[in-house]
C-alpha cells in the first residue's frame, strides 16, 4: 500500500490557490518596483559627495545582505508601528521586499553604470548627440543590458522570498496554502501543489523577462 | 507576564544560535558532498543524466526554500519515515544546498579549458582520477568566492526552520520577543547575531574574488 494521498481535496481549493498566485505576483511586482527605485536612488546616494550618506548606504547594503529576510520582516513589522506607521501586513511586506531587493539592486546597478567608459560619453558628445541622447542611448541602455540578467535573476529570487511574508500574514500564495492546510489537514498535497505553482510563476517570469530582453536589447554589440 | 530581557533570555538565544550553526554545518557538509555529485553528473557525457540534473537544479532554484522545507517535512512523514524535526529540516536544507552548490561548481567545471580534460584522457587517466586529480581541484578553487558566498545564503536560509516550529535562532527570538514584549530590541539582537555570523564570510568571499580578479 502506497502513501495515503488525496489531491481531490486540494483541487476543491484550486480557485483560492490561483488567487493566491495573483497575490504573490502583485506582492513580488510591487516589491521589485520599490527595489528598483531604492536601487537607483541608492546608487546616486552611494556616489554622493557627502561621506555620511555614502557610509549610510554601505551600512544599509551590508546589514540587509547579511541578515535573514525573516528577521528583517519581523523587525519592520514591529518597528513601523512603534515609529507611528500603522500599515497592513501586505504593505509591510512590500516595504520589506523592496528594501531587501533594493540592497542587492544597488550593487548590481552600480556595476552596470561603472561598466560604461568615460570615452563612450565623450565620443557620443563629439558625434553631436544631445546630452539626453547620450544618456539614453550610450549610458542607460548598455548599462541596463549589462545588468539585465543579474537584475532579473535577483527579481525572481525576490518573488520566491515573498513566500516568507506569510509569517506576518500578508495575502500571498503561501499564506493561502497554510490556511487550506489547516482546513483540510492535507499538508503534503497542499504544499506539493503550491510548490508546482511557484515553479510555474518563476518560469513565467523568466520567459517574460527573456521576451522583454529580445524586444529591447537586441542590437549588435560589436 | 512581562519578563525583562536578561541573562536567561540571552542564553536562550544562544541555544538557538547553536542550532543555527549546527543546521548550517550539516547542510553545508551534506550539501557539499551531494553537490559534488550533482556538478559531476550535470557535466557528464551522458545527455539524459545532464538533463536530469538540470531539472533537479531548476526545481530547487525555481521554488521557495520555505516550500521545499514543507514538502520534505511532510513528505517524509507521508512515506512513513518518522524523523525528529531537526533531521527532517536538515535533509531539506541539504537537498537545497546540493542543487545550489552543484550549479556553482558546474559553472566552475565548464569554465576550465577543454584541453584539461582532453589532455587527461590522452594521458590515459581513468574518469575518477581525471575528476579527482585534474578537474575538481581546479574547479573548486575557481568557485571559492561563490561557495563562501553561498554559505551566507545558507546560514540566512536556516532561519526558515523557525516557520515549521524548530527552535533555532530566529524562532528563539520570536519566543523571547513574545515573553518580553520587546520585539524591536530582540529582533535587533537576533539580527546582530546573524550579522556577526554572516558578515565575516561575506568579506572573505569578496576578498577571494578580488584576489582571483587580480590574478587573472
Amino acid at each position: 500500500m502506497g502513501p495515503d494521498l488525496d489531491f481531490a481535496v486540494v483541487m476543491d481549493h484550486l480557485p483560492e490557490m490561483l488567487m493566491g498566485c495573483l497575490g504573490t505576483m502583485a506582492l513580488a511586482l510591487s516589491g521589485m518596483s520599490l527595489a528598483l527605485i531604492i536601487g537607483v536612488a541608492g546608487v546616486m546616494a552611494r556616489g554622493s559627495s557627502l561621506p555620511w550618506l555614502r557610509r549610510l548606504v554601505i551600512a544599509f547594503i551590508e546589514i540587509t545582505r547579511n541578515t535573514p529576510f525573516l528577521v528583517q520582516i519581523f523587525f519592520l513589522y514591529f518597528a513601523l508601528p512603534a515609529a507611528g506607521l500603522r500599515l497592513n501586513p501586505t504593505v509591510t511586506s512590500i516595504l520589506a521586499l523592496g528594501l531587501n531587493g533594493g540592497a542587492y539592486a544597488i550593487e548590481i546597478i552600480r556595476g552596470g553604470v561603472q561598466s560604461i567608459h568615460k570615452g563612450q560619453i565623450e565620443a557620443g558628445l563629439a558625434l553631436g548627440l544631445h546630452k539626453a541622447q547620450v544618456f539614453r542611448l550610450i549610458v542607460l541602455k548598455p548599462a541596463l543590458r549589462a545588468i539585465y540578467p543579474s537584475l532579473t535573476g535577483q527579481f525572481i529570487m525576490l518573488t520566491l522570498t515573498s513566500s516568507i511574508c506569510t509569517s506576518v500574514a500578508a495575502y500571498e500564495l503561501t499564506s493561502v496554502a497554510q490556511r487550506i492546510e489547516s482546513d483540510t489537514f492535507r499538508s503534503f498535497e497542499v504544499y506539493f501543489t503550491v510548490t508546482l505553482m511557484y515553479l510555474a510563476i518563476s518560469w513565467l517570469l523568466m520567459t517574460a523577462f527573456a521576451a522583454f530582453s529580445r524586444q529591447y536589447f537586441s542590437y549588435p554589440t560589436r | 507576564m512581562n519578563i525583562a530581557f536578561g541573562l536567561k533570555e540571552f542564553l536562550f538565544l544562544l541555544t538557538g544560535l547553536k542550532w543555527t550553526i549546527f543546521l548550517s554545518l550539516i547542510a553545508f557538509t551534506g550539501g557539499g558532498a551531494a553537490g559534488l555529485l550533482v556538478a559531476v553528473a550535470r557535466t557528464a557525457q551522458n545527455a539524459a543524466l545532464r538533463r536530469a540534473m538540470m531539472l533537479y537544479i531548476a526545481v530547487f532554484q525555481g521554488t521557495p526554500l520555505l516550500m521545499q522545507l514543507f514538502v520534505v517535512y511532510y513528505g517524509l512523514g507521508l512515506i512513513g519515515i518518522q524523523l525528529p524535526a531537526w533531521a527532517a529540516v536538515a535533509i531539506a536544507f541539504t537537498l537545497n544546498a546540493s542543487a545550489f552548490l552543484g550549479d556553482i561548481w558546474r559553472g566552475a567545471i565548464e569554465a576550465l579549458p577543454r584541453g584539461q580534460t582532453e589532455a587527461a584522457i590522452a594521458l590515459g587517466l581513468p574518469m575518477l582520477s581525471r575528476l579527482r586529480d585534474i578537474i575538481l581541484p581546479q574547479a573548486l578553487r575557481i568557485a571559492q568566492p561563490a561557495t563562501v558566498g553561498y554559505a551566507v545564503q545558507l546560514i540566512k536560509g536556516t532561519s526558515l526552520a523557525a516557520i515549521v516550529g524548530f527552535i533555532e535562532l530566529a524562532r528563539a527570538g520570536q519566543i523571547v520577543s513574545s515573553q518580553t514584549f520587546a520585539p524591536i530590541l530582540i529582533f535587533g539582537i537576533v539580527g546582530a547575531i546573524y550579522f556577526a555570523l554572516c558578515w565575516p564570510l561575506s568579506l572573505y568571499s569578496a576578498r577571494l574574488e578580488a584576489k582571483f580578479a587580480a590574478a587573472r
